[in-house]
């Protein structure tokens, strides 16, 4: 396709993210970036050189037609460009907010090579914005093809298979645990970068188009999965159980009122609402908080923090600020909120001065050593650097590991030596025939976008499988 | 949303009550609980499931009202429903291959004790119920016990019913006796209650070597083990009680550390939640400024 272009405009920097003042979004939950205007996005899409090789693609895992897309946005032609991105991704809206761009499609951007990058994801997320806002386009039901498919887990990974699977006419049958689907984005993504609203637009749009949700549902424990494949005719599962289990340090002190993993501390506040009066769930009124951790989850959970009250809020990370896994994005917000950031810092300890609840946590410093498997360079102890800091509230944002659940209770599906599923890296098909699977539950904790693209790729499979006249299988004793 | 079928006031303050659940009720076992959530507004809250119904598709549920979320799902009458209804979770006990078991229920834990005492009942152990209650007025589940227990022997604290005493008292006099009428000793306790009653019980049998079976019912937010709040020592471990419970070895159970747990949230819930969040700070520093 031969684009008609126009001048490209060459500033070298991004046009800029109106935001919402740090002092006072510190103390709201009110969404932190405010979204382009139209004028603003269309400047910034005329950034794009539309070059030929198209990295950005490339760089993305569900490979969303960037440059066709971005072309449209400059044209104005937003409804079009909602089309493009639509076509490879159903979760747009979701997708501009939360997806660490500067490791994907914009790592990967010509003109980040001197300058910044076209702004991806912000002229996703604009269109996606725009799109729910202006247009009220009916959503239509799809013939249904006669075929059943169970998705096991309503997060990114399931809500993408379960839409792919929609759209050729499966009746699609999401189970989710919880009492409302979104997975990692209603019980983990705070309401201050990912508003709610915007998923229950999302899965309501997938309801629409058909697909059947049942949430209180417990799958291994309520129904197995071998019942869902006998009793209820499902002919293929895909499993997007998620990595949902905390891990906790084995240090003293782990046990004290005090002391939240980052999913319990941040489910209480976004799928609970605690932050809202309305709400019964509590929270603990903290003063000063430590966030063990230097992942967006860390930081999820040290803004949080601060936005239910307390005063002083760090983050406790054993490597460099750099080499934290975070988005660029979030850090930088974090510390424009007042956001205190102890880098080469370890946790030895969390103490109590009155032996009820936290009031301090021990701690020493690190330095750098030789690069380690990851690349970054392996944190070293200081010796005699040991010192105490106070915190009312420690949170563990140390990571995540698949739920046992579905292993527990399902005979022959096959995990490695972590607990996760071990899944065709292309297709998601597992050991047991006519079960799929993909997201956090094979890779472990890694993100809403590379959950996405494995549900993809599973709904691709799982439609291959059943148009080839297969379907799930329960082993023999 | 899950209908209520049934609803019995056992005292003043605990509330029996039939929840139309048939996929749970199919499934359900002794010792697994289930977290149920009133409306929008509600906290999940666990409670263990005291007896199914499948050919009804009811959930028995027998439930103190201590907080909230239990105040506001006592308030509700036959026929209304409750929002969220999910289970069966945890593990269910593991009662098989006991000979003579005693059964320790401390209050409301009764209700949570009783499906356990059937169940040894139904598989033909010999069980003896140790029913323990503060005062006459807040006995429950009398005739149920009787009716499935070799023994049944009610304490409580003042003495205005059964035995005068703690259940603990009532325990070691029913360990001497048997030992010297030289029938067979207990080879199990299940002691299911207050913290603090779990505590003493397995203290004393730890004495004399008695496995011990404790029921634990920590905060907890999904009951999934994904949050990681019941989470409890065992054996110098962390433990979900949730996923890995929700009954444990009562000789290996930190329970210092829970009690200091359970009480994290009690000054909210007896002075109602507090304002604490800062939305709306900003206005109110701007205005001193």
């Amino acid at each position: 396709m031969e684009v008609q272009r126009r001048k490209p405009n060459m500033s070298l920097t991004k046009v800029p993210m109106p935001h919402q003042d740090p002092i006072e979004r510190a103390s709201n939950f009110n969404e932190v970036a405010l979204g382009y205007t139209a004028e603003m996005a269309m400047e910034e899409a005329r950034r794009c050189l539309q070059c030929k090789h198209r990295p950005c693609v490339n760089g993305c895992p569900v490979h969303v037609k960037i440059p066709e897309f971005v072309h449209l946005v400059a044209e104005g032609e937003f409804a079009a460009a909602y089309d493009k991105i639509l076509e490879t991704n159903c979760l747009p809206a979701v997708c501009g907010r939360v997806c660490p761009q500067e490791n994907q499609c914009e790592e990967v951007c010509v003109r980040g090579i001197k300058g910044e990058p076209v702004g991806i994801g912000r002229l996703e997320r604009f269109v996606a914005d725009w799109y729910m806002k202006n247009v009220r386009k009916p959503i239509e039901k799809l013939p249904s093809n006669g075929h059943k498919v169970a998705i096991i887990g309503g997060g990114p990974a399931g809500l993408t298979c379960a839409g792919d699977l929609a759209a050729l006419g499966y009746e699609v049958t999401i189970f989710e645990a919880f009492q409302k689907a979104g997975g990692v984005l209603v019980y983990g993504i705070p309401e201050f970068r990912l508003p709610k609203a915007i998923v229950a637009a999302e899965v309501d749009s997938l309801i629409k188009r058909g697909v059947k949700v049942e949430t209180n549902m417990v799958i291994g424990r309520v129904l197995s999965i071998d019942e869902l494949i006998t009793d209820y005719n499902f002919e293929a599962i895909f499993l997007g159980t998620g990595a949902g289990l905390p891990v906790f340090l084995k240090i003293p002190g782990i046990g004290l009122p005090g002391v939240y993993s980052a999913n319990e501390y941040l489910t209480r506040t976004n799928l609970m609402k605690a932050y809202d009066q309305r709400y019964d769930t509590p929270i603990r009124i903290s003063r000063s908080v430590a966030v063990i951790g230097g992942g967006n989850v860390a930081m999820d959970a040290a803004r949080t923090a601060l936005r239910l009250g307390a005063e002083k809020v760090y983050i406790v990370y054993r490597r460099s600020e750099a080499d934290m896994p975070a988005r660029l994005e979030e850090v930088h917000h974090a510390k424009e909120e007042g956001i205190e950031i102890l880098d080469y810092t370890d946790i030895d300890a969390i103490e109590s001065a009155d032996e009820r609840e936290v009031s301090s946590i021990l701690v020493h410093k690190m330095r750098p050593g030789e690069p380690d498997k990851s690349g970054r360079p392996r944190p070293i102890p200081i010796p005699d650097s040991q010192f105490s800091l106070e915190a009312d509230t420690v949170i563990l944002a140390i990571g995540t590991s698949p739920n046992p659940l579905i292993r527990h209770t399902t005979e022959g599906l096959d995990f490695d030596k972590r607990g996760c599923l071990i899944a065709d890296k292309v297709s998601g098909a597992t050991s047991r025939k006519g079960i799929f699977a993909g997201g956090d539950a094979v890779t472990g904790a890694a993100t809403v976008i590379e959950a996405m693209g494995a549900g993809k790729k599973a709904a691709a499979a799982i439609h291959e499988f059943i148009v080839s006249g297969q379907r799930a299988e329960v082993p023999e004793e | 949303m899950y209908k209520i079928l049934t609803k019995r006031e056992l005292n003043d303050a605990v509330t029996m009550m039939e929840v139309e659940a048939p996929l749970i009720a199919a499934k359900a076992k002794a010792g697994q609980f289930i977290i149920f959530r009133v409306d929008e507004y509600g906290e999940r809250i666990p409670l263990t499931v005291a007896g199914t119904d499948t050919e009804r598709g009811a959930v028995m549920i027998i439930f103190q009202k201590v907080g909230k979320g239990t105040q506001r799902l006592g308030a509700l009458e036959v026929g209304d429903a409750i929002l969220d209804f999910v289970g069966p979770l945890g593990h269910p006990s593991e009662l098989e291959g006991y000979e003579h078991a005693c059964v320790v229920g401390g209050g409301v834990g009764c209700a949570i004790a009783y499906p356990s005492a059937k169940a040894l009942h139904a598989q033909g152990t010999e069980v003896t119920v140790i029913a323990g209650f503060r005062n006459k007025d807040i006995v429950i589940l009398e005739d149920e016990f009787a009716a499935i227990a070799d023994e049944l022997h009610i304490t409580t604290d003042d003495g205005s019913y059964g035995t005068k005493g703690f259940v603990t008292d009532k325990l070691k006099e029913l360990i001497a006796q048997r030992e010297a009428e030289g029938r067979p000793p207990f080879d199990l306790v299940v002691a299911i209650g207050p913290v603090v009653m779990m505590k003493f019980v397995a203290k004393l049998t730890a004495e004399y070597g008695i496995k011990t079976l404790v029921s634990l019912n920590p905060i907890m937010v999904d009951g999934t083990g994904m949050c990681g709040g019941c989470r409890v020592t065992v054996n110098n471990e962390i433990k979900f009680a949730c996923v890995d419970g929700p009954e444990f070895d009562g000789h290996q159970v930190d329970f210092d550390e829970l009690i200091l747990r359970n009480n994290m949230y009690r000054d909210q819930e007896s002075k109602g939640k507090p304002h604490y969040c800062r939305i709306g700070l900003t206005a109110a520093r701007d205005e001193e400024e």
